[in-house]
């Protein structure tokens, strides 16, 4: 470890871009985002700080390598020059706060001493010369909202920034602190310790912790609590969906995850392996490999540090599926932001403008996935004024192995080893951060909670740990909760004994608590046989990854913790387990409008139906997501053989992705579906929404509808207000019933509870009800796959399925500001209509399906044209519907199909239900929606222009 | 005995599994040689055929792409690369892979100086693309007369250099590929890939690995797809310079 005092001079070089910097227009559109109309022009540089005595010849071999001089002008800043502040110029300059994973930096040393240069300290940072009358507080929004972010960075106005290159030691590292849980103790002063230590913790968990330790006669110490509020969090133990539920006073026989738990269980269907239990859900569809399947949340950290926030999360899911003793092969990602052309003014303070929000988000997974080397394929991206405050950050992934054996406990005497990165002060409280509902402070008091991911060192991980399969009994990633949450997870009825100076630490100074609970990235704890250990850290070794060797686990089931030669903790792992007290939630359940159809809002009504498509079809929620598309690297293994754009242009969107190996004729697709603009309304009915688009979207590319494994993830408001949990209720019997009825069971879940935002006067936002699903299914031969784009002029495009006047959460009520009232009712012929459906692509007779969702009719149709880049003439609207019902209702289980006008009869014939003739393909150009006849260019434009810019 | 093809990887070099399915499909044996196990190994590149850096993210792109990669296997080999070239070893640079391979100062080779910068979008890019052969040294790049088809997947391929450095590389048939559907980076002259003066080294900022089965193209099952436009073609074209 390098010595914290730095007394050799300061130097710092500068980075400037030749030719076009994009960065600089990027700053401007953030500018105006906040109100800031004045500023005329920006430039960014790059900043590396270097601490060293450097004469000529260094400063000469440091230039050569930190600058590419036909890419880049690089020079060295004379320490407190440079700051003109004449003729409107202003100079910010960041650099990240102590203790931030700051990669590069470590990079450019290592390099550095390569070629001989000894360098005692690297950062790098960033300098932003700004020109324009800019105010004083014009200046402050610009440098804390846009360039720098204080949640990681910290910034200077006109004057040079100190970096900090190896993190302070504040704190001296003194005995653990034992805290007043005593006999004596009040419920207030234990609620008082509960909120200095942001703990996190009911009222009844305080008196359960209280009673174990003065039975246990001592009082605990800060590190047994910590462990205690991290195991016991939401985010960790999921207490609301393993709540005691009363609904309108009436108990309900079982908790919301017992309830998903055993709509599997009832299924018992042949390709589920294991559900909900461990990291990941377990499928098989053949009898060579399973899939581990997992999606995740990581919204907290994403709205306070978008880049790191979203980075992490795909981080995190990742390990998920290695914890799962799987080999990662795909990431997923549904996003859901704010409104990007949101007023300044609408923004809560504290919280970042929401372009902001969806730009570093998608920057944070496209760096994670692309770097680790999975393509992101699946996803979606939704733009709600309810997520301003509070984005949602869904990252999901596969992972694939052979000869799976369930996962097994450790035993007795083997060897407790934490694989990959080193630990630091970061991400600590992590899992109780994600379980409280956020204010105007919750940047200041979460700094420490956000982590920036370093992808390699995963990667490192990956290619380790699947050469070291066999070589450890057990395997748990270290996620929220840290080493806490992981090894108190394995020590399960086992016990352990851990040495927490065994802990690699990247810089020295952590207190015992700070190290049990850091949730610093890209670590895995393994149990290893003790006769295991040599091959394992030889494999280790070879890739790179750093081992240590923690402790014991013991067999006595009693979880030890010691540092610096003291016992600090002390926990039997059965009260750490299952000593929670179970949290009595009560929920009321609220009047939903089940009507059979509604009028045609008025307003909707109002609009052309041409208009109208062209409005949806540039609506942010349905137009072109290329732009996030393709900055993720979904081609990387060559086994993403539908892709989520598709088409003669690859500028379609398409259903779900297949994946598979290049070598192998079976497969999976992957789908997703998720509703938001229903669940207020009739969340019973958005989970059969979201389940239901989710299963048609693997279907539509060819996927067999008896073989889907369904995954769930709730982003819900606080579950302690009854109406919140009433919603949260009737979603999950949505989801057993849907489930049951499509027979495609849950193998894993997650909540992620209290998604809410307070304002300063206390007005409370929380996110609109959001369910998705992930669905996962076979396929057993890519040859017979298909996408959305019309494939064949002379061809008919036939609608499967039945439409109803219903309109709450449809997209045109949305575009012409309305509101309907009716959630979409579900389709029981729909599990028929699919299977049929999958036997006609199978045969050749469905040559291009999609499923008809957002913007309905009107849109699906439309999107298989730009597919295809086919006209169509259409039929003119069936008796018995309107026509604005026909075109642009939301109704589930429907699909548009592309059959040759022979096989019409033989569709007819197979698919159970209605069969209606929607459109012949034309090589025109043109479509006519009744009488108005709309060019294909025209859809095109409005398709693809709202996605780039919005 | 089958070719042998080496490829060099670093921390966060990610295609290699792509290159290995890839290449064996060319008709190679592969073998995987991380610059770390190079380094206790320097006799590692002996009984090469070919020798292909792969695409990733090398140690996260610090200091730009493919410069630590490129320091570190000049520290490891110092001139083994070059008398591997001189011995006849074909040397293939994809993505990570050519932009090291550019910073070894192998491309173009000679006194000529070319660099690849950001994307003029500012952004990582992922997109299928067409690519043209024009007549070249290459020995990669011979008898593709329909072009190839592969996907881009990088943030900083826009190829420049200098205009003294243009001329001779077009005087002396070192532009091996160039895009032919548009130019996704804003490459100098659409350029795609080039080669030394001898034709054994290239690099590409696309991905031919990617591409050596008809059913991995977009269209495929749409009759879009045809054969001769595989990348495996040009992977075949190192096993044919191997064999000879």
């Amino acid at each position: 470890m390098k010595s914290a005092t730095v007394t050799s001079a300061l130097a710092k070089f500068c980075l400037t871009t030749r030719g076009r910097d994009p960065r600089p227009e990027t700053i401007q559109v953030g500018a105006r985002d906040l109100g800031v109309r004045s500023l005329e022009s920006v430039t960014v540089h790059d900043l590396v700080f270097i601490a060293a005595d450097l004469d000529d010849e260094s400063r000469g071999i440091l230039q050569s390598l930190l600058c590419d001089s036909l890419l880049q002008e690089g020079h060295w800043l004379c320490e407190d020059g440079d700051f003109s502040r004449s003729g409107g110029t202003h100079v910010i300059e960041t650099a990240l706060l102590a203790g931030v994973t700051d990669s590069i930096a470590a990079e450019i040393e290592r390099v550095a001493l390569r070629a001989g240069v000894v360098l005692h300290g690297v950062a790098t940072g960033k300098r932003f010369v700004l020109q324009g009358e800019l105010s004083d507080d014009e200046l402050e929004r610009l440098s804390h909202r846009l360039l720098a972010n204080p949640i990681i960075e910290r910034c200077s106005r006109d004057e040079p920034i100190s970096p900090s290159f190896v993190p302070r030691i504040v704190e001296a590292i003194g005995a653990p602190e034992h805290l007043g849980f005593d006999a004596a103790a009040t419920v207030e002063n234990l609620e008082s310790i509960n909120r200095v230590r942001s703990l996190a913790l009911d009222r009844a968990e305080l008196l359960a912790i209280r009673e174990y330790f003065v039975a246990a006669g001592r009082l605990p110490t800060d590190i047994e609590i910590e462990t205690l509020a991290q195991t016991w969090s939401e985010h960790c133990a999921h207490k609301s969906f393993r709540a005691r539920i009363m609904l309108d006073g009436v108990e309900r026989p079982l908790t919301l995850l017992a309830q998903l738990r055993e709509s599997t269980e009832e299924m018992a269907l042949p390709f589920v392996v294991s559900a909900f239990d461990g990291n990941a859900g377990v499928v098989r569809f053949d009898d060579v490999r399973t899939y581990a399947l997992k999606c995740e949340t990581h919204n907290h950290p994403s709205a306070v540090e978008p880049f790191g926030g979203a980075n992490t999360g795909v981080g995190g899911v990742i390990r998920d599926v290695l914890g799962a003793d799987h080999h990662p092969i795909a990431v997923t990602d549904v996003l859901c932001f704010g409104e990007s052309d949101t007023d300044f003014q609408e923004v809560p303070e504290g919280s970042l403008h929401p372009r902001r929000i969806r730009d570093g988000v998608i920057a944070g997974v496209a760096d994670y996935g692309n770097k680790i080397g999975l393509p992101t394929v699946a996803g979606a991206v939704l733009y709600d004024s309810g997520y301003v405050a509070n984005p949602l950050v869904f990252a999901g992934c596969i992972g694939v192995a052979r000869d799976w054996q369930a996962p097994v406990v450790p035993k007795a005497g083997d060897r407790c080893v934490v694989l990959g990165g080193r630990t630091g002060r970061d991400g600590i409280r992590g899992a109780t951060f994600s379980s409280m509902t956020m204010d105007a402070t919750t940047g200041d008091v979460a700094g420490a909670s956000v982590q920036i991911g370093d992808p390699i060192v995963e990667k490192l991980l990956i290619d380790a740990l699947a050469e070291a399969r066999g070589l450890y009994r057990a395997i748990t990633d270290c996620g929220a909760g840290g080493l806490s949450s992981a090894i108190g997870e394995m020590a399960d009825g086992v016990g352990a004994c851990i040495e927490l100076d065994q802990v690699p630490l990247k810089y020295p100074g952590l207190a015992a608590w700070e190290v049990w609970l850091s949730e610093a990235q890209e670590r895995m704890v393994v149990a290893v046989a003790p006769q295991d250990m040599k091959a394992l850290l030889s494999v280790c070794m070879r890739h790179g990854v750093e081992v240590s060797d923690l402790g014991t686990f013991t067999g006595d089931g009693v979880l030890r913790v010691t540092a610096h030669g003291h016992k600090v903790l002390e926990i039997d792992t059965h009260f750490l387990h299952h000593g929670r007290p179970q949290r009595q939630l009560s929920a009321t359940r609220q009047p939903v409008n089940r009507a059979d159809a509604e009028p045609t809002p008025p307003e909707v009504a109002a609009r052309g139906v041409g208009e109208l498509l062209l409005a949806l079809l540039s609506h942010p929620n349905i137009a072109s997501k290329e732009s996030v598309i393709r900055r993720y690297d979904h081609e990387i293994r060559g086994a993403t053989l539908r892709r989520p754009l598709v088409g003669v242009k690859a500028d379609a969107p398409g259903d779900g992705v297949v994946l598979a190996k290049p070598d192998d004729e079976r497969g999976i697709a992957v789908g997703v579906g998720v509703s938001p603009f229903t669940g207020e309304a009739d969340a019973e009915r958005m989970a059969w929404l979201a389940i239901d688009e989710a299963i048609r979207n693997v279907v539509a590319v060819g996927a067999d509808p008896r073989q889907v494994a369904l995954l769930d993830n709730f982003s819900w408001g606080d579950p302690r207000r009854p109406s919140t949990l009433g919603q949260l209720v009737a979603a999950v019997d949505g989801c057993v019933a849907a489930a049951s009825t499509y027979q495609a069971p849950f193998v894993s879940g997650k909540d992620s509870l209290n998604n809410e935002w307070v304002d300063r006067d206390g007005t409370r936002r929380s996110v609109p009800p959001t369910l998705v699903i992930t669905a996962v299914a076979a396929i057993d031969d890519v040859k017979k796959t298909i996408t959305s784009a019309a494939t064949t002029a002379g061809n008919l495009l036939v609608l499967l399925g039945h439409g109803r006047a219903q309109w709450c959460g449809s997209h045109a009520a949305r575009v012409a500001r309305a509101h309907g009232a009716i959630v979409p009712a579900p389709d029981p012929l729909a599990p028929a209509r699919y299977a049929a459906v999958h036997a006609l692509i199978q045969q050749d007779v469905i040559v291009a399906c999609h499923d008809c969702s957002e913007g309905g009719v009107a849109v699906a149709l439309s999107e298989m044209l730009i597919g295809g880049r086919l006209g169509a003439i259409t039929e003119s609207v069936p008796t018995g519907s309107d026509v604005y019902s026909w075109w642009f209702a939301e109704s589930p289980g429907r699909l548009i199909v592309e059959v040759a006008p022979n096989d019409l009869n033989y569709l007819r014939s197979t698919v159970p239900g209605e069969t209606i003739v929607v459109a012949t393909l034309t090589n025109s150009e043109t479509v006519n929606l009744g009488d108005e006849t709309l060019s294909l260019n025209s859809l095109v434009a409005a398709f693809t222009r709202a996605g780039r810019n919005s | 005995m089958l070719p042998l093809a080496t490829i060099l990887t670093a921390p966060g070099t990610n295609r290699d599994p792509d290159l290995v399915f890839a290449l064996e499909l060319a008709g190679f044996r592969t073998e995987c040689l991380d610059v770390r196990t190079l380094a206790q190994h320097k006799h590692g590149l002996r009984g090469a055929a070919v020798i292909v850096v792969a695409g990733g993210f090398s140690y996260a792109d610090a200091l730009g792409a493919g410069r630590v990669f490129a320091l570190e296997l000049q520290h490891v080999l110092g001139d083994h690369l070059h008398k591997a070239i001189s011995d006849g070893v074909a040397v293939l640079g994809i993505c990570n892979g050519f932009q090291v391979l550019v910073r070894l100062g192998l491309l173009p080779g000679g006194n000529q100086r070319v660099a690849l910068g950001h994307n003029d979008s500012g952004r990582f890019d992922c997109r299928w693309v067409q690519l043209e052969a024009p007549a070249s040294r290459s020995i990669w790049t011979r008898n593709l007369n329909d072009g190839l088809e592969c996907p881009i997947a990088h943030g900083e391929g826009r190829f420049t250099c200098d205009d003294g450095t243009w001329d001779a590389l077009v005087a002396g048939g070192q532009i091996a590929l160039k895009y032919a559907s548009g130019n996704p980076n804003g490459s100098r002259g659409d350029v795609a890939g080039i080669c030394d003066a001898t034709g054994l080294v290239l690099g590409l900022m696309p991905h031919p690995e990617n591409h050596v089965l008809a059913r991995q193209h977009p269209q495929f099952g749409r009759g879009g797809t045809q054969q001769s436009r595989l990348g495996l073609s040009l992977l075949k074209n190192g096993a044919m310079h191997a064999a000879a």
